[in-house]
């Protein structure tokens, strides 16, 4: 088989500057579901009257409904009702409104598999609640989840493939684009895999070290 | 050696303990003086560890009075973080936190809860650690010790937040025979040294070595509270004799 790689070498800058705008929307997607993830956990570790049944409705909204369908209601929809935002901005929350469900309750099975007994153990020394959550829940929470957090995050820098549709020019939109303009489909789609992998590589043996660091004191090696 | 004329450190008045409608505690009344060692003895599930945690804020209770220091700790108003520092505890399962190495479990009440220098706590730690044989385990991850290690550590734990009372819940349960011992010094220690106790265990040559008095629980009932010798020489009741007997062979 034949590559153009003449033409591989041309298309070179409109995928290194879709990559940055991928890595930019999977960074900040990603950032925000594990911020709303963990305050959505609090609420449901502290059962807060009402919160924790939006919490609940959140979460199965949010997992239950397709990002594509999220996303055109953030995009078109608000607009109808006068909120409108930037497509980046939009991809960024929607991203973080699917994300933050599947953080949520990653966490939310990390905090109840932390033993009672060990909270109990916190409490003999007289930790407060704040420092109980912060010294002796999450750290242990952490480490229990942490596989799931993992991919939740891989899964998210995937998912911006989709953002391509409220017209981002991600890496999937820019090569569906070079493929309609020049019709090199297998060397467009060559170069699209190969960003991917050149973006979730390193995240995934990162987030590999960071496991083992974070469950080394557990768990050993 | 008789120390009713100390001090009343902590009293416990007509306790009753419900869990739904099962009876648990059944109207305890119990007045530990300072210095003095208790020995709760009874059949499992008689209430000894429900005694226990009602005395640490672990348990609700639904009736009755408990004085600590001179100040009840019924009702919504009780400053639990500040008496839990005083009430030092040491459980069955140890509970030393399993993320942290020995020295951190030890320095966390210490320094985020009574705010301590950290220099001073690491030099009690440092002197406590040597005192139960474990100097060098400073550094290791709770998974790296013993059974009896991890016992001895966690009650370093308790002692390093300075406490008027330790309440010791049949903290060699889980102890290999081996270990039961090393664990057992160290309480003995502590009990030569004066400190206020409250021990639910089933070691009975133990509990006559260590106690001032044994406190008898059958049904969440105080059978008998008598001293060491009389109650294990000559049990007054049926069910402690009964009881005394199961160790006989």
């Amino acid at each position: 088989m034949d590559i153009n790689w003449q033409f591989i070498i041309s298309t070179l800058p409109l995928y290194q500057k879709a990559a940055w705008i991928t890595i930019k929307l999977g960074f900040w997607g990603t950032l925000l579901s594990l911020i709303i993830g963990l305050v959505c956990s609090i609420i449901l570790y502290f059962r807060i009257k009402i919160l924790k049944e939006l919490v609940g409705i959140y979460v199965e909204l949010s997992r239950n409904t397709p990002l594509l369908i999220q996303l055109f209601f953030l995009y078109f929809g608000l607009t109808k009702i006068g909120i409108t935002m930037s497509e980046t901005t939009c991809a960024i929350i929607g991203l973080a409104f699917l994300g933050g469900s599947y953080m949520s309750e990653a966490f939310r099975s990390g905090i109840e598999a932390v033993s009672k007994t060990q909270i109990e153990s916190g409490l003999s020394i007289g930790l407060s609640q704040m420092q109980l959550i912060r010294y002796v829940i999450l750290p242990q929470a952490f480490a229990v989840t942490m596989p799931s957090l993992a991919a939740n995050c891989i899964f998210l820098f995937k998912e911006t493939s989709i953002v391509g549709a409220i017209a981002i020019a991600e890496l999937m939109h820019v090569t569906q684009d070079v493929i309609g303009m020049y019709y090199q489909t297998f060397e467009s789609l060559f170069m699209l895999v190969v960003a991917y992998l050149i973006i979730i590589l390193p995240l995934s043996f990162l987030l590999t070290w960071l496991e083992r660091k974070v469950r080394y004191a557990e768990f050993g090696n | 050696m008789n120390k009713e004329n100390h001090q009343v450190l902590l009293e416990i008045k007509d306790l009753h303990k419900e869990y739904d409608t099962r009876t648990v505690l059944d109207g305890i009344h119990l007045r530990v003086h300072k210095g003095e060692v208790i020995v709760v003895l009874g059949p499992s599930g008689c209430g000894k560890s429900t005694l226990l945690r009602c005395l640490n804020g672990l348990e609700s209770i639904q009736g009755g009075d408990i004085q600590f220091d001179g100040e009840s700790l019924i009702g919504p108003n009780v400053d639990w973080q500040k008496t839990r520092q005083k009430i030092g505890m040491v459980f069955q399962n140890y509970e030393l936190f399993p993320h942290m190495t020995v020295i951190e479990n030890i320095l966390l009440g210490p320094i985020k809860v009574q705010k301590r220098e950290k220099k001073e706590v690491m030099d009690q730690a440092t002197q406590l650690l040597e005192k139960v044989g474990l100097s060098d385990r400073k550094d290791s991850y709770p998974r790296q010790l013993s059974g009896g290690q991890k016992q001895r550590i966690a009650i370093v734990r308790a002692l390093c937040m300075n406490p008027e009372i330790m309440l010791f819940d049949e903290v060699t349960a889980a102890l290999d025979p081996e270990m039961v011992r090393e664990v057992l010094d160290v309480i003995l220690g502590l009990a030569k040294q004066g400190m206020t106790m409250m021990i639910v265990t089933h070691e009975m040559g133990f509990a006559q070595a260590v106690a001032d008095r044994i406190l008898f629980i059958d049904e969440g009932k105080v059978c008998e509270m008598s001293e060491p010798k009389e109650f294990f020489t000559n049990p007054k009741t049926e069910r402690a004799q009964q009881f005394l007997n199961i160790f006989q062979f």
